[in-house]
């Protein structure tokens, strides 16, 4: 991979368009590696799968594995999930409870404790340290790699291997306040969310970038899902997918490349829709919580959405069906998604039912909606990779030069319901972190 | 009633048997009206997610558990009804133009039979090819609850044990 190699010339937001090579190109997906996954703020699971000292889950960063514990005095660390000594995961569990992480190749140990040893990922055990290593190695050099940045927020749970990347809030923007309406109680209590067990993980021949810029706010790609929207599966019942909610702006940040499908502070709420009218009892409660978020946040700035994305990879449902899902990439052409489903701590056991067999008639591979979603990234993916095909760019030029700046957002726009605005967003702060320019990242956006 | 022989054992495992493989074929066939009519209404199809996890934890949780965690599929009739509807709409683009499939469902036994009601184990390997060169295979065993209704037998409770921890499929539009 060509060091400093310039990746941005292939987004030209002026004329709307990108380089097929950013979706296949294997070069490129190697630079994305180092300057993308190794700088941003990634996503990495949810406080609930880790709720005791000494949990521990696995997750993913980029390409690589890393090892989410909570020590035992409950602060959480990142360490890289591969032994300093010879590269052996030393942790190949899903998840599970451990004070030591033991390499079963060589036996090097690891501490996920920084009281006990110093530095979480310390080395505290090498086999024949004094017959072998003659009392020689210096064990404090050799810790499993620790990202240097973490952030909670919520009850989620994020990392970047950047000590240089800006605080998570101010890496979030204004974008909190979509990531808040999901991540909040439907009643307007901040937090109050909690996953439901078990994290879907799987495997599609598509490159990354399909996910989240879908997610992103791409109402144009509602052809997709015509079939399911015939059969009608939403928990208002009738035809369609959802409920029906009126309108939806795409809403992004530029400078960020975050975005979503939603409605700005300044518009006033909506009142409640029944939208869980197949489920009398759920569709009560909903109206209640609905109602005391209103009366919670009166004279608030408040805001609502359907779905979003967080640059580079974690996109979120904040409404019906409420989810996560993360894009992990594996290859140029191969994605390995996982996805979560929120449900309301406090909530009855019916109403997170309703949630829950939703989000599964709905999202995931197993997913009436998504199965098709995936059909379409996969095989855009491979009808990309011909030189003849890589001869034309992408076309995303909808709605372009007819963004406003967002009214009751900071450093945010909107440009309607139907348009790219939301994707020319995410691919422009992709030219940004592919310009390999160090944090803080002042680049000059290219003109539009 | 319960087989008291084993000549009535015999002749009720080769009916079950007889049953499942009749199934596979409708589903292969693509004939998913023709298979709805063999579910009990009250149908519950679960297949749970495996996950990796130490000895002692294994045990307990090595799958999600179907009515509370997340799941690959955990429905019933009406969930599996919009299935097929939505095959039948011609725009269902993930199975459109139609995949190929063909299933193998081997090692029935009977685990327990309870008058009407019979539970039959089974493992499965089902192959799927798709437009080109695309090409799933998905193995596991199955767990089926069948009820005698007059003549005929149909399907109440279906648990589907894959091996596959990350689902190297990229969609579950097939029934398993």
């Amino acid at each position: 991979m060509a060091e400093g190699m310039d990746f941005a010339g292939l987004v030209d937001l002026g004329a709307g368009t990108v380089e097929r090579a950013a979706f296949t190109d294997p070069a490129i997906f190697a630079a994305e590696q180092e300057r993308i996954f190794a700088r941003a703020w990634l996503f990495l699971g949810h406080e609930s799968q880790i709720p005791e000292p000494e949990d521990f889950f696995t997750s993913r960063m980029g390409t690589e594995s890393v090892i989410v514990a909570r020590d035992r005095d409950g602060q959480v660390h990142a360490l890289l999930n591969s032994c300093t000594h010879r590269g052996m995961k030393v942790c190949r569990h899903d998840y599970g409870k451990a004070k030591v992480f033991t390499c079963p190749y060589h036996g090097w140990s690891f501490s996920n404790d920084g009281r006990l040893a110093g530095v979480p990922g310390a080395l505290v055990g090498v086999p024949h340290f004094d017959k072998a290593y003659r009392a020689e190695l210096r064990r404090e050099d050799w810790g499993l790699s620790r990202a240097p940045r973490l952030a909670l927020y919520k009850g989620t749970i994020w990392a970047s291997w950047d000590q240089r990347a800006p605080d998570f809030l101010d890496y979030l923007g204004d974008m909190h306040r979509y990531l808040d309406y999901a991540l909040d109680a439907r009643d307007g209590s901040p937090g109050g969310s909690r996953t439901v067990a078990g994290v879907q993980k799987w495997r599609v021949n598509c490159n990354w970038k399909f996910a989240p810029e879908n997610f992103i706010g791409d109402m144009y790609h509602d052809i997709s899902h015509r079939s399911v929207d015939m059969v009608g599966i939403g928990p208002a019942g009738g035809r369609g997918r959802r409920a029906a909610f009126r309108p939806r702006l795409a809403i992004g940040f530029p400078g960020r490349g975050h975005g979503l499908l939603g409605e700005l502070p300044t518009t006033e709420t909506e009142p409640y829709n029944d939208a869980w009218a197949l489920y009398p009892e759920v569709n009560d409660w909903h109206r209640a919580a609905h109602e005391a978020r209103m009366a919670r946040l009166a004279g608030q700035p408040r805001v609502a959405m359907s779905v979003g994305t967080i640059f580079p990879n974690m996109s979120f449902h904040g409404r019906q069906p409420r989810t996560i899902a993360v894009a992990h990439p594996v290859s140029p052409t191969v994605t390995e998604i996982w996805r979560w489903c929120l449900e309301d701590a406090a909530a009855p056991e019916a109403v997170n039912e309703a949630a829950r067999s939703y989000f599964l008639r709905y999202s995931g591979p197993g997913g009436m909606t998504e199965s098709d979603d995936m059909e379409n990234w996969s095989y855009a993916t491979t009808a990309s990779q011909g030189p003849i095909a890589r001869r034309r760019p992408y076309n995303y030029q909808m709605g372009m030069g007819h963004a406003r700046p967002a009214p009751g957002l900071r450093e945010a726009v909107e440009c309607g319901e139907l348009t790219e605005e939301n994707a020319r967003i995410f691919h422009g702060r992709w030219a940004d972190f592919m310009r390999g320019t160090p944090w803080p990242m002042q680049v000059p956006h290219a003109a539009e | 009633m319960p087989p008291n022989n084993a000549l009535d054992r015999l002749l009720l495992r080769a009916e079950i048997e007889d049953w499942l493989l009749a199934e596979a074929d409708l589903l292969d066939a693509r004939r998913f009206r023709d298979w709805l009519a063999l579910l009990h209404p009250d149908v519950r199809v679960a297949m749970p997610i495996a996950r990796n996890l130490s000895p002692g934890l294994l045990e307990r949780e090595e799958r999600t558990q179907a009515g509370r965690d997340l799941m690959w599929v955990d429905e019933g009739y009406a969930t599996l009804e919009q299935r097929v509807r939505q095959l039948e709409t011609g725009v269902h683009w993930a199975e459109e133009p139609a995949s190929r499939i063909t299933r193998i469902v081997a090692g029935i036994r009977l685990l327990e039979v309870e008058g009407d009601r019979v539970l039959a184990g089974c493992r499965f390997v089902l192959h799927r090819n798709r437009l080109e060169d695309e090409t799933d295979v998905l193995i596991g065993r199955r767990r089926d609850t069948l009820l005698r209704e007059g003549e005929v037998w149909r399907l109440l409770r279906r648990e589907v044990l894959l091996d596959q921890s990350v689902l190297q499929a990229k969609n579950l539009t097939m029934f398993l």
